[in-house]
């Protein structure tokens, strides 16, 4: 005590927090002492450095006090690595606690024993691991199974060498419910960081544990029991079977995690079983899911992510259930739109009126973004039943009606959309045309300029209507002009008496005082047309065009496959491969991160100063988030990192909002018109094919409705065009 | 797994750090606080950042948030946390940032308990309460036999009840509780109607009672509930209700009940735990007998006037009576003044909240009541659509069940067979009742 004294005096001024603490730490009074460990572990979660003070609190580990044994336990856990050498003298008190009649304490000892992690404390477990795998008491062996798991994670070899992954093998047989639950959970977790132990291989024995101890443990347990089952592929049906019986009554548990699980197990194993079978289990997998909806949002978010991926493989399962899908006023923004999509997803005949009321409704709200996914939802409807299509034109027009300005702009491109795939509905062209200069959108003006092309010679004032848009023709978005382009040429191939002036006017202000390539090339592409043979014209512009069957999106059937394994995890919630967003793949966070550490390590081993140097050098790099996040500054910082960093995660919003990279979804209707866009781009030689790469997106949006594409029919016919003005063109330079 | 547990105040000061495996740092405190705390654009409650995923919920004033650096299974991860959340309303009455401060030590320990290397442990409060306890458990009052036996308990099959209770009266209470949920629209038809239904027991029986719950339900009286939903669905239901039992959408039911007993032969046997706890919850969606029926009429007549008429009649039976019934009415952002009358009750306008609240105490069984308001606007600058929010109403409502459940029975089988009193309450409340 005296030396401390002295020594404190020495070392650290007479006052201040730490000297305090300190102080309190080494009182001659239990409840000083006590008080000051508190006060210490909450200087330490406000973020302040209390390592100082380890011997200190250390002193305090020796106590029968169970509070203040944890309250010590806890600071060693956060502070070990910084006094590694210290942390020796520990160890005594965690043997014999480890061997202490009070299972709550050998338990304790354990658990904190596995959170210590430092190479003097690992060899030191072997021990007390052994004796507590085979305690009298279950919750010791429970917490002793998760402690093997700490201890592969720092020594594999040492936990192999002594047998543990062997014990925690028999222990899977453990007669109680929650250790059988936790040495899956361990196998699992080895399993998983090291495949070639192969730690977990179920075989009929463990499979009956398992689903023995399934009715048993707690509700995390069976959370994990479910998922292994979900992962294990059967023998033969027969075990599928029986699976989903043992499974299925987990429907009906109170916690949705635990039903998410068990829907996952099922419909996993339900491909093995028989027809019959598995639309029972289908029906019976439907109520759960919709009482999945009235939990709390965030879990209500999982679920609505996880069922809109199930609609996706089974469409009908809840065709039944409209109404739950309906969006409460007060929902969180992230809910509304989620529920948004799958309503569209469970559309139906049978229930196209309830939701299209339902989604006037919402368009009438104000928050914009939702707004105009309803609105939008309104046209997927329509194009996905054909019986609805005409009600959903009508609640469109109403909506223009509204004349609130992104709700009209947002119900042309829909009709648009519509008129692709309906050709019938020309009559309320007039009522379109009319809100024409509350269009500030390129999407929405482009969209109505296209139609006003394609149905130029239905509509009469047509020639006035473009002209309008060819006046400013420079002043519009590229995506426009190029309508407009494509617009004034339908117009002037059905009715050329009206529109030659017209026609000459935006060919001249597209080549000459243009200057984006994409609409000087397309204005090329059509003035040689014009000026070849009129007939080949009106081929390639006016062509038919295939209808599109589906504005829905919907991910590909193998990305969709790879993410039903994944169910009720983070990557059933972003609909993304887990690989995407957390990198342990070849070019993964992890692995690079780990690399780099190596590459670090073997760095310093070679050259300290350099390394040294390195390390300073990588604090400028400290700026980005990203890199602060995935760089592990355990020992020394990878400096490789920088400019390396594989994968993009600007943040949610662009991790859901976009496809994945390598699977890219675009509405089938698109893909058919760029295929052929393509086409004729390709016969069509250097001069056309130069569109900066860059430009693909706008490509795709303008031509989505564009009518250079041609249908499969008109195939043969369509060669003859390009070849010719491929010729014009030589003929000219 | 949970890498980390993290509590934050509104302000974004870290009150609770809790890493349970090494790749969860301190600065990642830092990193939460500035990308989602004082970010207002984050809409959705995951975040990834790099190979870090945040996912938090708010409660009161505070952020729970984990942390995961792998695909973790994002239901469990937010059920967890809405575990933490009750736990924490158990142990402190009220789970706020002034609770959590206050008793620091004490979630740490409750963390250190209920997670394990990021694995979720047992998290039922009856039987964390008997060793993890606001005074402190000394080891040295405690006797060995009694921990081993506590241990055994967190562990074992029946972790939710000691061995050994004793009660001089054997008594159990069943409450079965209704939420009933609206949504009507403005033109009066009802969009959606349905129950979610809880129902609460509080069970003080010796030894270890096994029980056995009886409904007027279809799914416990043991007709099929798979029945092919092509042969007239609903009129098959309407029949069966009418004839007095009830069709519930679906259950589920504490761990205490044995559900591979229920799916194959439906019948709901459960040892309780001891006190309060749910049995089970359940949903119906058909033959909803609505409290409360109501006619609302709004007229926005022009920009400067918006006049309410609302009618609102009792669905009851004469002798019942609903209490605290409040009416919400929500009125335009601009409303400067408000007149209104009732035929009973009381109406009152509150600017902070931009309603109309009337409350009527007791309404009883066959009653109409009706409000007539009218709202004056201030002219505004810049003219913004108001955006329309539902009116909606709360109340509740004694021995009325929406859904015509009803408790059959309850069974108590004991090996010392002693005789139990049972006694059940039913109510209703209101959920979402809303009318557009």
């Amino acid at each position: 005590m005296a030396v401390n004294r002295i020594r404190g005096a020495f070392a650290v001024p007479k006052k201040g927090e730490t000297f305090e603490l300190r102080a309190g730490l080494v009182s001659q009074y239990a409840y000083e002492r006590k008080e000051s460990i508190q006060k210490t572990i909450m200087a330490m979660t406000l973020g302040k450095d209390v390592s100082a003070l380890f011997p200190d609190v250390l002193k305090n580990i020796a106590t029968a006090d169970l509070d203040q044994k944890k309250l010590v336990y806890l600071y060693l856990m956060n502070y070990a690595k910084s006094h590694p050498d210290l942390c020796i003298l520990a160890v005594n008190t965690f043997v014999q606690d480890s061997e202490d009649p009070n299972p709550l304490i050998r338990a304790l000892a354990i658990r904190t024993m596995g959170c210590i992690r430092v190479d003097k404390m690992v060899d030191y477990m072997e021990e007390p691991l052994r004796k507590t795998l085979r305690d009298e008491s279950p919750y010791v062996r429970k917490t002793a199974v998760l402690c093997v798991a700490k201890l592969f994670d720092l020594n594999p070899s040492m936990c192999i060498e002594n047998g543990f992954l062997e014990t925690l093998q028999e222990l899977v047989g453990d007669p109680n419910p929650m250790v059988v639950a936790n040495s899956v959970t361990a196998l699992v977790e080895i399993e998983e960081a090291a495949p070639e132990t192969k730690a977990f291989r179920i075989n009929p024995a463990t499979l009956k544990k398992m689903l023995l101890a399934l009715n048993e443990c707690t509700e995390w347990g069976r959370i994990t029991i479910l998922t292994s089952l979900a992962e294990y592929r059967a023998n033969d049906q027969k075990e599928s079977e029986h699976i989903c019986e043992r499974v299925a009554p987990q429907f009906q548990h109170a916690n949705p995690s635990v039903v998410l699980a068990a829907v996952k197990a099922v419909f996993l194993h339900m491909r093995f079983v028989g027809p019959e079978l598995r639309q029972q289990y289908l029906r019976k997998m439907a109520p759960p899911l919709v009482t999945l909806v009235s939990s709390q949002p965030e879990v209500q978010y999982v679920a609505l992510r996880n069922i809109d991926l199930l609609l996706q493989k089974q469409p009908d399962i809840l065709s039944k259930e409209m109404r739950v899908f309906f969006c409460k006023y007060n929902d969180p923004p992230y809910l509304k739109l989620q529920k948004l999509e799958i309503m569209v997803r469970i559309a139906s005949e049978a229930n196209m009126d309830q939701l299209l009321a339902e989604l006037k409704e919402y368009a009438m709200e104000v928050d914009m973004d939702f707004v105009r996914r309803a609105v939008r939802a309104i046209g997927q409807v329509a194009i996905k039943i054909e019986s609805a299509a005409e009600k959903c034109v009508n609640t469109l027009l109403d909506l223009i009606g509204t004349k609130v300005n992104y709700v009209v702009q947002e119900a042309i491109v829909v009709i648009k959309d519509i008129f692709r795939k309906y050709p019938g509905y020309e009559g309320i062209i007039p009522q379109l045309c009319q809100c024409i200069d509350e269009l500030d959108e390129p999407n929405a003006r482009g969209s109505l300029i296209w139609i006003v092309g394609e149905y130029a010679e239905k509509i009469t004032n047509a020639a006035d209507i473009l002209s309008g848009f060819v006046d400013s023709f420079n002043e519009e978005f590229t995506q426009t002009q190029l309508q407009i382009l494509t617009a004034v040429v339908k117009l002037f191939l059905k009715r050329p008496d009206q529109s030659q002036g017209l026609v000459k006017k935006v060919l001249q202000a597209a080549t000459a005082e243009n200057d984006n390539p994409d609409i000087r090339d397309r204005a090329y592409v059509y003035w040689r047309l014009l000026s070849s043979d009129p007939a080949v014209t009106k081929d390639v512009v006016l062509s038919e065009k295939p209808p599109i069957t589906s504005t829905i999106q919907s991910l590909p059937p193998a990305l969709l496959d790879s993410l039903l394994n994944e169910l009720s995890t983070l990557a059933s919630v972003y609909h993304k491969p887990p690989e995407t967003f957390l990198g342990q793949g070849r070019f993964g966070a992890e692995a690079m991160q780990k690399a780099a550490i190596e590459e670090q390590e073997q760095n310093a081993r070679e050259n300290p100063i350099a390394a040294a140097a390195a390390v300073s050098g990588d604090n400028a790099t400290q700026g980005n988030v990203e890199n602060l996040l995935d760089i592990d500054f355990d020992g020394a910082a990878p400096a490789a990192l920088e400019g390396q960093q594989p994968i993009s995660s600007g943040g949610l919003e662009d991790l859901m909002g976009d496809a994945p990279s390598g699977s890219p979804a675009p509405p089938p209707g698109a893909t058919n018109n760029m295929d052929d866009l393509m086409g004729i781009f390709g016969s069509d030689g250097a001069s056309t094919a130069a569109a900066p790469p860059g430009g693909t997106d706008d490509l795709m949006n303008g031509f989505g409705g564009l009518d250079l594409s041609a249908s499969a029919t008109e195939a043969p016919s369509q060669p003859q065009g390009p070849k010719k003005t491929n010729q014009d063109i030589l003929g000219l330079f | 797994m949970i890498s980390g547990i993290l509590i934050f105040n509104q302000k974004g000061e870290n009150l609770i750090f809790r890493s349970f495996r090494s790749d969860c740092r301190p600065r990642l405190a830092d990193i939460f606080r500035i990308q989602v705390i004082s970010n207002s654009q984050v809409r959705s409650p995951i975040l990834t950042l790099g190979s870090t995923t945040f996912s938090h919920t708010r409660h009161e004033n505070i952020y729970l948030v984990a942390v995961t650096k792998s695909n973790a299974n994002a239901a469990l991860v937010f059920e967890f946390l809405e575990r933490l959340r009750s736990l924490g309303k158990a142990y402190f009455n009220k789970f706020d940032e002034e609770s959590v401060k206050n008793n620091f030590v004490l979630v740490y320990e409750l963390l250190d308990e209920i997670l394990d290397f990021g694995y979720p442990q047992n998290t039922e409060t009856e039987s964390l309460k008997t060793y993890i306890t606001t005074e402190g458990v000394r080891s040295e009052r405690k006797m060995p036999e009694d921990t081993s036996k506590i241990t055994m308990q967190a562990t074992g099959a029946q972790s939710w009840r000691r061995a050994d209770i004793k009660h001089r009266k054997n008594e159990a209470f069943v409450d079965v509780i209704e939420d009933v949920n609206l949504l009507l629209s403005s033109s009066g038809t009802v969009l959606r109607a349905d129950v979610n239904g809880q129902i609460v027991m509080r069970a003080y029986l010796s030894g270890t009672p096994e029980c056995k719950f009886g409904l007027n339900d279809r799914l416990t009286l043991g007709e099929d509930n798979i029945a092919p939903p092509t042969n007239n669905r609903l009129g098959t239901k309407a029949t069966r209700a009418a004839a007095g039992s009830v069709a519930l959408e679906d259950c589920q039911f504490h761990q205490c009940v044995k559900l591979g007993k229920f799916d194959a032969e439906r019948i709901i046997t459960f040892v309780p735990p001891d006190g309060e706890f749910e049995l089970m919850r359940y949903r119906a969606t058909e033959n909803i007998n609505l409290p409360f029926k109501v006619h609302a009429i709004v007229n926005e007549v022009n920009k400067s006037k918006v006049n309410y008429s609302i009618a609102i009649r009792a669905n009851y039976a004469q002798k019942l009576f609903a209490t605290n019934v409040v009416v919400r009415i929500p009125t335009p952002l601009n409303t400067a003044r408000i007149t209104e009358r009732v035929s009973q009750g009381k109406a009152k306008y509150e600017p902070e909240q931009n309603n109309i609240v009337w409350k009527v105490q007791r309404f009883s069984g066959g009653a109409e009541v009706i409000l007539n308001a009218e709202a004056t606007l201030t002219s505004m600058t810049n003219y913004k659509a108001w955006s329309r929010p539902p009116i909606s109403m709360s109340f509740s409502l004694l021995m009325f069940t929406s859904s015509g459940l009803l408790v059959r029975y309850l069974k108590v089988f004991e090996k010392n067979n002693y005789s139990s009193v049972k006694w059940v309450r039913y109510m209703t409340r209101a959920g979402n009742y809303e009318i557009r």
